[in-house]
């Protein structure tokens, strides 16, 4: 019998600390391959309708940015709740608050028209995002409860909540029985960037300049370096005179507010109404677009386009060789499994042991050194 | 290289090599330990020691050069292997699990699977054989620290080993409870059994050992009988000069001087089940003077420090008096505006962010005192100006490091102390409270941060000390005070104190505040 121990290493390379999110992709596409051949397709004509073909032409390009959008914008947040060691991983459930609270103006109030409506909705997102994810953040500085599964809970009572008001209040009255509310009114429908070429709307602008003020915040600001202290050394971060639960509110209601926006602009933007299910998992594939970016905002932009491209490609998959959507979500589980798994080797190596406790005559051989 | 004389060789290292990056740590070390001989490791910090013995016992593996065991050469890959030969460690901090009994804390690392009941009556009979009484069945968060280097070394013996590495072992006890130990040390000898031992105490070297090896810089400087050299020629071989002594002049007319500090009726609950509550803590410290705080480590002082400085602020907000203002209830942020300034014993991951640059380590303690310097308009860090401020401290303090801003965990416990000492005499604070200034800190860098201390408070501060090393306190004291299970005795003018009076009060001899009814819990 043998175990498997991992031993920490002395020093960790910077070279294969940067490279690590790189090998992942090369991993996940050597697997993605061996995963393709079983299903009887032919690799290389799998990963070129996965991965080429969405982004062949301009308006895959703002299909592409419709999907980066909400990825980055969560994924940024996320960053912020992890670099601090807070473990927000609630990030669907705050999307999906901030695109009710938001689309309760327009629902709620299809007459009020004009050029205030729509920056109301993105405020009132944000507020929705930030106030849902106050309540783990609550409840840990509170009762030291556990963030990871009071986050992840509060999602599924996200996801209830959402799908009640569509069903009931906020239904349609002349939706023939849709669970779906009204179409929003044109003053709370989010602008189209170019619409000669796509439907890429403001979204994605919101991303990147959240993901360059988060920048400055994490490497310029005294806030972003009372996060990295608090996140790396909690007891210099005391010593500091850093609060620990001012930081648990402020990451998670940062996060928050940046998962609502995502959510509200996603709605008014591509959307324009509430369904039941207003996103195919965003808040949680956003997890592995903030690890991908190496918890770095200007990383995570890159990481956002490509986690977006398998949401893509898995469609494209599924159109033109009739594999299930499904495999989107495998391969986004292999790209996190083996980001960590790098990261993983890169703080450790893994040594072989016996199982048999060793004996003590026969185990050194003083004859066999150098 | 070869031994002296006739005596066989139980360990010989022959150009034993060791690279960080650039910087050479052990630089072809040359070594031999003879069978039955106390052989002394002597060197700053930074000298190279503690990779030296890692090298040896198997936890870091050498670039070059040979180690021979018994004159067969080996290479020790682990410390399994290193416990196997029959190489025995005894490190500075110990790794023993307070909720369990010494007796299962010792059958964790023995890992051959024989009954608790068997190891704890070996353990039993060893530890009263060498002098070293120790009850099996107690718990380790019971004991104290000198009770806890006994599970350490009684473990460590119950290996057999023919060479015990010892690092430091007696910065953790009282002077009585080191003249035990040594005992026990003379007696393993007697019985053929050899010792590296590793020290920065140069007149214990003096007393116990039989041959010194001396490291500086990484190489070897000299080998030596540490009994026919003087503990100021020894400190010469180490720092390379003349350690400069402390030069502390008396102090005129201190009662009437402005008090600075004061602490009044300080009481505080145990937070944990293993720490350790304060009783009723009296101590005013005043405008030019030096107070230092002995004690047994683990007798409240980490508290005592928690409280003061304002990491954990207190309820009675009179508890705690900076300038003659009440602090009790302020953070320490709050205190630091206040004027004091506070370097806690753990240099890493408490005085400084180990993976954070030196100048974001200033940051650290700063961000609000220095505010308008370091940070600007709308909460954006000033780097430069941080930079500037770190490199101007550098300087004062001679920092040796090797990079322009390196990571706090890149440099060597001393300078690194010598950096977060700099760090706050920076301010020049009205009031300074430090906790072990000079733990494993080289002769060189403690004489001058004592120094420092000492020129601190004739400058017109107050300056609270809180030490394990008598020795540094009486250098620096004016007066002495003695922490003993949370309790706080008078301080005794340094003109009164005697080593032997200080080791019984920090024995828990009675304290000398016995008056103050306990008024709390």
């Amino acid at each position: 019998m043998m175990r498997l121990e991992l031993v920490k290493r002395p020093q960790r390379s910077m070279l294969f600390s940067a490279l690590s999110p790189f090998i992942a992709f090369v991993l996940t596409i050597i697997a993605g391959a061996i995963l393709f051949a079983l299903l009887g397709v032919n690799p290389l004509k799998a990963f070129q309708i996965y991965f080429l073909e969405p982004i062949s032409q301009v308006w895959q390009l703002h299909e592409l940015a419709i999907k980066a959008a909400p990825l980055i914008l969560i994924g940024v947040g996320l960053s912020v709740c992890y670099r601090a060691n807070i473990w927000n991983i609630g990030a669907e459930g705050q999307f999906i608050l901030g695109g009710i609270v938001g689309s309760s103006i327009p629902v709620l109030f299809p007459q009020f028209e004009g050029p205030l409506v729509l920056p109301l909705m993105l405020l009132f997102g944000m507020v929705g995002g930030a106030a849902y994810a106050a309540i783990p953040a609550l409840l840990k500085a509170r009762f030291n409860t556990n963030e990871i599964l009071t986050s992840l809970m509060l999602v599924y009572v996200a996801q209830l909540f959402l799908d009640w008001l569509v069903r009931g209040p906020w239904r349609d009255p002349k939706g023939f029985n849709f669970p779906q509310t009204i179409q929003f009114n044109d003053s709370a429908i989010l602008p189209e960037l170019m619409p000669a070429s796509g439907r890429a709307n403001w979204g994605f602008v919101f991303a990147l300049v959240a993901a360059v003020l988060v920048w400055i915040l994490m490497s310029r600001m005294l806030k972003g370096f009372e996060v990295r202290v608090l996140g790396s050394s909690p007891r210099a971060g005391r010593f500091a005179g850093f609060g620990i639960n001012r930081m648990v509110f402020f990451a998670f209601m940062l996060s928050g507010a940046l998962a609502g926006l995502a959510g509200i602009s996603e709605v008014s933007g591509a959307i324009g109404q509430l369904q039941p299910v207003i996103s195919p998992g965003y808040g949680f594939a956003a997890i592995i677009v903030a690890f991908l970016g190496r918890l770095n905002p200007l990383g995570i932009v890159a990481a956002g386009l490509v986690l977006a491209l398998t949401y893509l490609g898995g469609e494209a998959v599924q159109s033109a060789l009739g594999i299930s959507d499904k495999v989107a979500r495998v391969f986004q589980g292999m790209l996190l499994f083996f980001v960590l798994g790098c990261d993983t080797l890169i703080h450790y190596r893994i040594r072989l042991i016996g199982f048999a406790a060793p004996k003590l005559e026969s185990a050194p051989k003083l004859e066999e050194a150098r | 290289m070869s031994a002296n004389q006739d005596d066989a060789n139980l360990l010989e290292v022959r150009g034993l090599t060791k690279t960080f990056g650039t910087l050479t740590a052990c630089d072809h070390i040359d070594l031999n330990v003879a069978k039955g001989e106390i052989h002394a490791l002597l060197g700053e910090n930074g000298a190279g020691k503690s990779t030296l013995v890692k090298m040896l016992f198997g936890t870091l593996e050498p670039n070059s050069g040979e180690i021979f065991w018994n004159d067969q050469a080996v290479t020790i890959t682990n410390p399994g292997f290193a416990k196997k030969l029959g190489i025995g460690m005894v490190f500075q901090h110990f790794s023993l699990f307070e909720a369990l009994t010494a007796a299962e804390n010792i059958a964790l690392s023995l890992d051959d699977g024989s009954p608790i009941s068997t190891i704890a009556a070996k353990a039993r009979a060893l530890s009263y054989s060498y002098g070293l009484p120790l009850d099996p069945q107690s718990l380790v968060g019971d004991l104290s620290v000198g009770e806890r280097q006994r599970i350490e070394i009684i473990r460590c013996l119950l290996q057999t080993p023919q060479l015990i590495i010892l690092d430091e072992p007696t910065s953790v006890l009282t002077p009585q409870e080191a003249d035990k130990l040594f005992e026990t040390l003379e007696r393993l000898r007697s019985e053929g059994k050899s010792i590296l031992y590793i020290s920065h105490r140069l007149e214990e070297v003096k007393r116990i050992c039989d041959r010194a090896t001396v490291l500086r810089h990484g190489k070897v400087v000299g080998h030596c009988n540490p009994r026919k050299e003087t503990a100021a020629s020894l400190a010469r071989m180490m720092v390379g000069n003349d350690v400069q002594a402390v030069v502390r002049a008396p102090v005129q007319g201190i009662e009437t001087a402005q008090p600075l500090l004061e602490i009044r009726a300080l009481s505080r609950r145990p937070a944990t089940p293993f720490s350790i509550p304060l009783r009723n803590i009296n101590l005013t410290v005043r405008a030019g003077e030096v107070i230092g705080i002995a004690g047994v480590a683990g007798n409240g002082q980490g508290e005592f420090f928690e409280s003061v400085s304002g990491e954990v602020p207190q309820q009675d907000a009179a508890s705690v008096r900076i300038r003659g203002k009440d602090a009790g209830g302020l953070s320490i942020t709050g205190r630091r505006l206040m004027g004091a300034a506070f370097v806690p014993e753990e240099r890493l991951g408490h005085g400084a962010a180990p993976r954070m640059k030196l100048s974001e380590n200033l940051l650290l303690s700063r961000h609000a005192t220095d505010g308008k310097v370091f940070v600007g308009a709308g909460g954006m860090v000033k780097s430069d100006a941080i930079y500037a401020a770190a490199q101007r401290i550098i300087k004062a303090m001679d920092v040796r490091k090797s990079a322009l801003d390196p990571e706090a965990a890149a440099l060597s416990g001393g300078n690194l102390q010598k950096f977060i000492v700099g760090r706050e005499l920076d301010r020049r604070p009205s009031v300074m409270v430090v906790n072990q200034p000079t733990w494993g800190v080289d002769a060189g860098a403690a004489a001058h941060i004592r120094q420092t201390l000492i020129e601190l408070a004739r400058s017109g501060s107050a300056v609270l000390v809180i030490s394990q090393d008598l020795d540094e306190l009486f250098e620096i004291s004016d007066a002495i005070a003695v922490m003993h299970n949370g309790e706080l005795s008078k301080p005794l003018p340094i003109a009164e104190a005697t080593f032997e009076k200080i080791g019984l009060l920090m024995g828990g001899a009675e304290p000398g505040h016995a008056e103050h009814a306990l008024e709390t819990s």
